[in-house]
């Protein structure tokens, strides 16, 4: 009972990372940024209104949930989901299907997660990681930014389970009832790029996809004449912690989909792919480099108006340059 | 991003040396290969002003709490890194039920259940909650 054979790789974000481990369990040889450029995983987003703890929202990559569902029906895998009223049932469960050999993706709050070391740990409610077994009273947990399997106490993972705030896990849990015999990328991969492209161009809102780089830019530029120093600065660390912190890949996911470009130009053989995977890695250097001099400008904590008009142009390469990648990886035309 | 430009800056806090996470990187040859990285110094930076940000806080919070201006429970809460509207949550209130429990004389008077509730959420026992600041770790 309880022995599942489960392979752990690390990866770099966990809701990918997951999936391909996942998948990989079933016997199909995927990599995480085939995982995250099929899931269309790469996004923008700022909502200057939605304040999260205090700073406004940034997102660099597409809502959770969402990469792993498309990701199935993308490779008509066949998946379970569930979610719980109580804890006891959503544990219940989750025994079930380790009784029955399945390692089973979940989602979770960082915050109660004790293996994760403490600088890590605020309350982020959407961290993925999968439960392979059940040994001695503790669960095997296989979570992706690990480099190593580790071991959570029950009561810990149903906290982590059922964390509240926003959004709420209410014990979310997923694993592969069947995988097809073929899997067949080509399709998969050209609905992949075709979604990131119209998320990224579409939205005729200000909040997301490419038009949200200029409006965070925009309002970079007004930080040092509407906010006080201490806040002008947390706003800015809280960006770079959005982009470059534990599960992005680096530069806000941007080389984790370049990765995936270049491995779907081997896929299909297309250079020209490769050519966008090429200029997609040159804009993850100007986000990092934009990430670099935010750093520098949050440690002075000074209302330098010089300083943060060059901070918020050096936001606009990026955009502008995105802008148009996506513009033209959107024309591509497929067999 | 190269691969030997990879930043090996270790986040020496909060045990955040503890994991080496992944990046992508491009070898020699042009290739993208998934490389360990230990930090880099202004994603650290920005992840120390975070926790900073919460120490300023705690340290604020704590004297209003010795100065008779505040209950236990709002340090606590902040120790948990929550807010009001999420403590509200995990109690089952409104959040104006727990700003109130934030008054030194309503907490005086609270009853064993609820002090018994608010421990649980802060993973501390009842008299740790009651014996700030002498209790609080």
């Amino acid at each position: 009972m309880n022995n599942i054979n489960f392979t752990h790789y690390q990866h770099a974000h966990c809701e990918s990372g997951v999936t391909a481990n996942l998948l990989r369990h079933q016997g199909i040889d995927i990599s995480e940024p085939l995982v995250f450029g099929i899931g269309a995983g790469l996004f923008f987003g700022h909502i200057p209104f939605l304040k999260i703890s205090g700073t406004p929202g940034s997102t660099f990559r597409t809502w959770p949930g969402a990469i792993f569902k498309r990701v199935a029906q993308r490779l008509h895998v066949k998946m379970h989901t569930e979610r719980f009223r109580s804890p006891e049932k959503a544990m219940l469960a989750l025994d079930r299907a380790l009784d029955a050999g399945r390692p089973v993706g979940m989602l979770s709050s960082v915050f109660y997660l004790p293996y994760l070391p403490e600088a890590f740990r605020f309350h982020f409610n959407a961290h993925n990681l999968v439960v392979y077994g059940k040994e001695n009273g503790l669960y095997k947990v296989s979570d992706p930014v690990m480099e190593h399997v580790t071991t959570i106490a029950p009561e810990d993972l149903a906290k982590a389970r059922f964390a509240k705030g926003a959004p709420e896990p209410k014990g979310f849990m997923y694993y592969i009832n069947e995988v097809p015999k073929d899997i067949h990328y080509e399709k998969a991969i050209q609905q992949g790029i075709k979604q990131t492209c119209f998320f990224m161009m579409s939205p005729p809102v200000p909040w997301f996809g490419n038009k949200a780089v200029f409006l965070l830019a925009k309002k970079i530029k007004e930080y040092p004449r509407k906010l006080t120093p201490r806040k002008a600065s947390l706003y800015l660390g809280n960006i770079i912690r959005m982009q470059e912190e534990i599960g992005t890949g680096g530069a806000g996911f941007r080389y984790l989909y370049a990765a995936f470009l270049q491995e779907a130009a081997q896929k299909l053989h297309r250079d020209d792919l490769q050519g966008f995977s090429k200029e997609l890695t040159q804009v993850g250097d100007d986000w990092r480099n934009f990430a670099y001099h935010a750093a520098r400008l949050m440690k002075a904590r000074q209302s330098d108006v010089v300083s943060y008009d060059e901070l918020s142009d050096l936001l606009r390469v990026c955009g502008d340059k995105e802008k148009d990648i996506f513009t033209r990886l959107e024309k591509l035309r497929w067999q | 991003m190269k691969v030997n430009e990879v930043p090996q800056d270790p986040k020496d806090f909060k045990e955040g040396d503890k994991i080496k996470k992944l990046v992508y990187a491009v070898d020699n040859e042009g290739n993208y290969t998934g490389v360990n990285s230990a930090g880099w110094e202004a994603e650290n930076t920005a992840t120390k002003q975070a926790w900073d940000e919460v120490e300023e806080d705690l340290r604020e919070t704590e004297l209003l709490v010795k100065q008779g201006k505040l209950s236990p429970i709002a340090w606590y809460m902040k120790k948990n890194l929550m807010d009001t509207a999420l403590l509200a949550k995990y109690m089952g209130k409104w959040a104006w039920q727990v700003r109130r429990h934030f008054k030194p004389s309503v907490f005086r008077d609270l009853s064993p259940g609820l002090l018994q509730q608010y421990a649980a959420i802060f993973n501390i026992t009842v008299d740790e909650l009651k014996a700030f600041p002498a209790g609080k770790q």
